[in-house]
């Protein structure tokens, strides 16, 4: 070590020396982050199961995709610059940090390979990183004092701003970055001063800046300083360590192992329970989450893993009317309670123990909160941490329903669809009437499947599409543009039932097993080979709700593909003012990922001006939600298909364009009560095609 | 308290298309679906509310055959601790009267602090209720909205008044009541809690049991008889404003202030 100051190690203050001093400081500091987190697994140990122990590639890939590629951070771009700078720069710093700290007790330590030139090259990298670490910090700090985003704000309902604790946190690793610094200024100014070589500071970094401040001082000094900056970081830097966990920033800890955990297949939806099969639901005592410990260990470290950025709820189309969900809450809120219970010192007083655990509904939720979900998938697409929202919205709503807590509006559809198996309480024997219609049969026969009736295809039609009168109209269509590109089709009529699609979502499971299973024996009995319907919601239970079903299409792909083959060509659109922007279904865009089809579809009508929302593809906005949310009715100041058309209008479009009947309610709905009747229209992509296609008639002319 | 709950299995006005049936004298039942009468779900809510305030049992009982054992499982999957099936050839086609009859047999062989039965069936009369309390000498409340426990063996029990207004009435136990609709908010029966009970024995009484006299109820002791049974010739359409959004809105206060809507 040099000689004009002495190491960290062997500095004696107070009759202590350093190396006892920071000995000591290594094992409390680490004693108690082991403690705090041995205390934070404690609810994890007591939450349901949940199994994420497998395939561990795709984990893997998760792994380096969104924590140390920070894949979804980019999203937001200021913050997501910021962001990932510091993660990088926290990667970067991480080896650095540990061998400070070993310094502090073995003077010499160097980590093995970075003795020469690599170390070299690893100081000059750090020493920028911790620069950059600093830098951002003070723009962090700006941006939450000054600039102030709107989603950081915290609803009086929620409680106080986090401002001061963001700021406060964001300071100590200021604070850390500084002191690493300085002791590294102030071990180049004491060479500098005592003429001895001087390791290299990277330019205009943050080191280099002290040292030059340092250099006229007083050699003595420097070496007061230069400990006193080794203390400095290490308090600080135990301090954080164990200060992380009672806040946001504790996804520095549990990050890696929320996105390790992350659920791989998004789309399919928890199990009521996992490792219960659909046969032995009956066993299940409780459905659902009704206490915080019904949460599955892995939901739990979602809570801790927030880092309450507020994305979800800026992109959560229920927050933005006012309904009372916000799923960044819906977390925080949790988290609070799990802190709250489970306490440092003491006993947890979850209740467990006198069996009478507080439920979470009334007490951390409220019911209109947790119904106010459309489960559109916004909130997860956006989140970068991969924080699960919509199994957690489900398995409270399957907790509601066990316990009756259903409110009135649902529960008339609920009955009818156990009676009738459609939510509208409509009899079966007319579920094919759309199809029957006079004037439709002379333009297009669509035959109900049976014993001496097959088809090669099924078209899946749904409640609200056999029922609804407006709806009726995609339903007819679909069967027109299916029969004229040749497709062997028919439809299940009487004995097709609902798809169950939000009977599941809005938490009636065994409803949901027994229309599932109806439909199922249905589709089997049919004998068909693939499955098309246009609903969506529809595609997305067969998709993925249900079982040993025929490969599932969308209408819209079905359109794309024979588009792409020729069988469907258009005539050139004629009124030449009209602008036509697409409206992404939540469950044909966010959970399945068809976003290009239906827009290569309106881009192949000739004369078709289209334009984008900036709200489009994997953020677009839902209409207000689909099946069973159409009856419920929300505490809101606005609809959200009013906002939706809003931001059609803002586009410039006059033309909205969906490939969803529950789309199409609500946004036909939404014109109306925005008052842009006459002046902006609602289609469905199916409509629209069959209205422009070619017919063959016409290719004769 | 025990509390027992009279109620009927009708076809769901909202889930079903009513059409006559070719006689002219009923309507065509094969296709419907069929559901405990509304008011009577309100009954047996209310009866549970009671008993988890201050303790007890809830018996829901109806007069029927098979099929009616439905409704009673649906009311048990809600929280009803006994269901009861009163069956017997001898009851078909009873008259309000006759059903009265029935259930008075079958209240006196229990010990019954408190009857409810719901406002009214859907295709009923609103007559057992009070025929029932006067056959039992009970004293009777009907439409009621609300049910206060009183001490010493009394109810507060409030309806209310055509305009909105609100009558309070203390009653004594035992007595019967009828539940208005909108009382409370009733809970979900899920899939769930139906096949929870799907297996739960029901019993079933029948005349002798009961010891009612197979003469005195049935077709032919009725004395009311339905003679027809018709859907009446739809009056002429809505009337529709034609007027300026304000002037419509204006227009609409005053026709629902005209018909007692508002205040």
């Amino acid at each position: 070590m040099v000689e004009g100051i002495q190491s960290v190690s062997q500095v004696t203050s107070w009759l202590v020396a350093g190396r006892t001093l920071f000995l000591v400081i290594h094992i409390l500091g680490v004693a108690c982050f082991a403690y705090i987190v041995a205390k934070r697994l404690v609810p994890l140990l007591r939450a349901e199961r949940d199994l994420r122990f497998d395939r561990p590639l795709a984990r893997l890939e998760k792994v380096f995709k969104f924590w140390l590629g920070q894949w979804k951070h980019p999203r937001y771009k200021t913050a997501g610059t910021l962001h990932i700078l510091i993660f990088a720069g926290f990667i970067l710093l991480a080896m650095r940090a540990f061998t400070v700290l070993i310094v502090g007790v073995s003077q010499n330590f160097v980590m093995p390979g970075f003795s020469g030139r690599a170390g070299h090259i690893y100081d000059i990298v750090t020493d920028y990183a911790a620069t950059v670490v600093f830098l951002c910090m003070v723009v962090a700090v700006i941006r939450r004092l000054v600039f102030k985003p709107v989603r950081y704000e915290v609803p009086a309902r929620f409680g106080k701003a986090h401002t001061a604790d963001a700021v406060f946190l964001l300071g100590l690793i200021a604070i850390l970055m500084v002191a690493d610094s300085l002791f590294e200024a102030a071990k180049a100014a004491s060479q500098s001063q005592l003429g001895q070589p001087v390791e290299t500071l990277a330019v205009l970094s943050l080191p280099w800046i002290l040292q030059i401040a340092l250099l006229p001082v007083a050699l003595a000094t420097i070496g007061k300083v230069y400990a006193g900056a080794y203390l400095l970081h290490e308090v600080t830097f135990y301090f954080l360590l164990c200060y992380r966990p009672f806040g946001i920033q504790f996804h520095v800890e549990t990050s890696l192992f929320n996105v390790y955990f992350a659920k791989l297949d998004r789309e399919i939806l928890k199990p009521v329970r996992w490792g219960v099969s659909d046969e032995h639901l009956d066993q299940v005592k409780s459905f659902g989450v009704k206490t915080f410990e019904d949460f599955t260990w892995k939901h739990m470290l979602d809570f801790y893993s927030c880092a309450d950025c507020g994305r979800c709820s800026d992109n959560c189309p229920s927050n933005a009317v006012g309904r009372p969900l916000s799923p960044r809450f819906l977390t925080i809120k949790a988290r609070d309670y799990a802190f709250q219970h489970y306490p440092m010192f003491g006993h947890s007083d979850d209740g467990s123990s006198n069996g009478n655990s507080k439920p979470l509904i009334g007490h951390l939720y409220s019911e209109d909160e947790i119904w106010s979900c459309t489960t559109c998938g916004a909130c997860e697409e956006e989140c970068p941490l991969l924080v699960e929202y919509i199994d957690k919205i489900v398995d409270l709503r399957r907790g509601l329903i066990d316990d009756g807590n259903v409110p009135q509006s649902l529960q008339k559809p609920l009955k009818a669809l156990e009676s009738r198996g459609n939510p509208y309480g409509k009899m079966e024997k007319k579920k094919a009437d759309w199809a029957n219609a006079k004037e439709f049969q002379q333009v297009c026969q669509v035959k109900t499947l049976g014993k001496s009736n097959g088809a090669d295809t099924l078209y899946f039609v749904d409640s609200i599409t056999s029922y609804d009168d407006r709806i009726q109209s995609i339903g007819r269509a679909t069967a027109k543009i299916l029969d004229h590109v040749g497709e062997n089709f028919g439809i299940l009529g009487a004995a097709e039932r609902d798809s169950g699609h939000e009977v599941r979502r809005f938490g009636e499971e065994l409803l949901f097993t027994a229309l599932r299973d109806h439909n199922v024996d249905a589709i089997k009995a049919s004998g068909v080979k693939r499955i098309v319907t246009a609903d969506p919601h529809a595609f997305n239970a067969l998709k993925h709700d249900y079982k040993d079903v025929p490969e599932v299409e969308h209408i819209s792909q079905v359109i794309a593909r024979e588009v792409k083959s020729g069988k469907i060509k258009f005539n050139a659109v004629e009124n030449g003012d009209k602008v036509y922007t697409y409206h992404d279904p939540c469950y044909l865009g966010r959970h399945n990922q068809v976003y290009d089809d239906p827009r290569d579809v309106l881009d192949a009508i000739p004369g078709l001006k289209r334009v984008e929302m900036s709200r489009s593809r994997d953020r677009s906005f839902c209409c207000g939600g689909g099946g069973l949310m159409l009856f419920y009715e929300p505490k809101e100041e606005q609809r959200m298909g009013v906002k939706r058309v809003q931001m059609a209008a803002e586009a410039g479009a006059n033309v909205i364009v969906t490939a969803c009947p529950f789309c199409m309610v609500n946004l036909e709905d939404a014109i109306k009560v925005a008052g842009l009747e006459g002046k902006m229209t609602a289609i469905d992509l199916a409509e629209l095609v069959d209205q422009e296609m070619v017919r063959e008639e016409q290719k004769a002319v | 308290m025990e509390i027992l709950v009279c109620a009927r299995r009708v076809p769901d006005t909202s889930e079903n298309e009513i059409e006559l049936n070719s006689a002219g004298n009923d309507i065509e039942r094969d296709e419907l679906v069929y559901s405990i009468n509304e008011p009577d779900n309100y009954a047996v809510e209310e009866a549970l509310q009671i008993v988890a305030r201050i303790g007890g049992n809830v018996t829901v009982v109806t007069v029927g055959g098979e099929d009616d054992e439905e409704i009673l499982r649906r009311e048990m999957a809600m929280g009803a601790n006994h269901g009861v099936l009163i069956t017997d050839e001898a009851f078909s086609g009873s008259d309000a009267r006759g059903i009265a009859t029935i259930l008075k047999a079958f209240v006196r062989k229990g010990n019954y602090d408190l009857i409810l039965t719901g406002v009214q069936a859907e295709d009923g009369g609103a007559q057992v209720g009070g025929m029932l309390a006067a056959m039992l000498d009970y004293p009777f409340a009907s439409l009621v909205n609300s049910i206060e426990v009183l001490e010493g063996r009394k109810l507060k029990v409030s309806r209310e008044i055509e305009g909105g207004n609100k009558e309070m009435n203390e009653i004594d136990l035992p007595c019967v009541l009828s539940i208005q609709t909108g009382i409370n908010e009733p809970r979900y029966v899920g899939m769930r809690g139906i096949r929870a009970v799907a297996s739960v024995p029901i019993p079933t009484f029948g005349a002798s049991e009961l010891g009612v006299d197979p003469g005195a109820v049935g077709q032919a002791a009725a004395k009311v008889k339905r003679v027809d049974y018709f859907v009446p010739a739809l009056g002429k359409g809505a009337e529709m404003l034609k007027g300026s959004r304000e002037e419509n809105v204006d227009k609409v206060l005053e026709l629902v202030a005209a018909k007692g809507g508002l205040k």
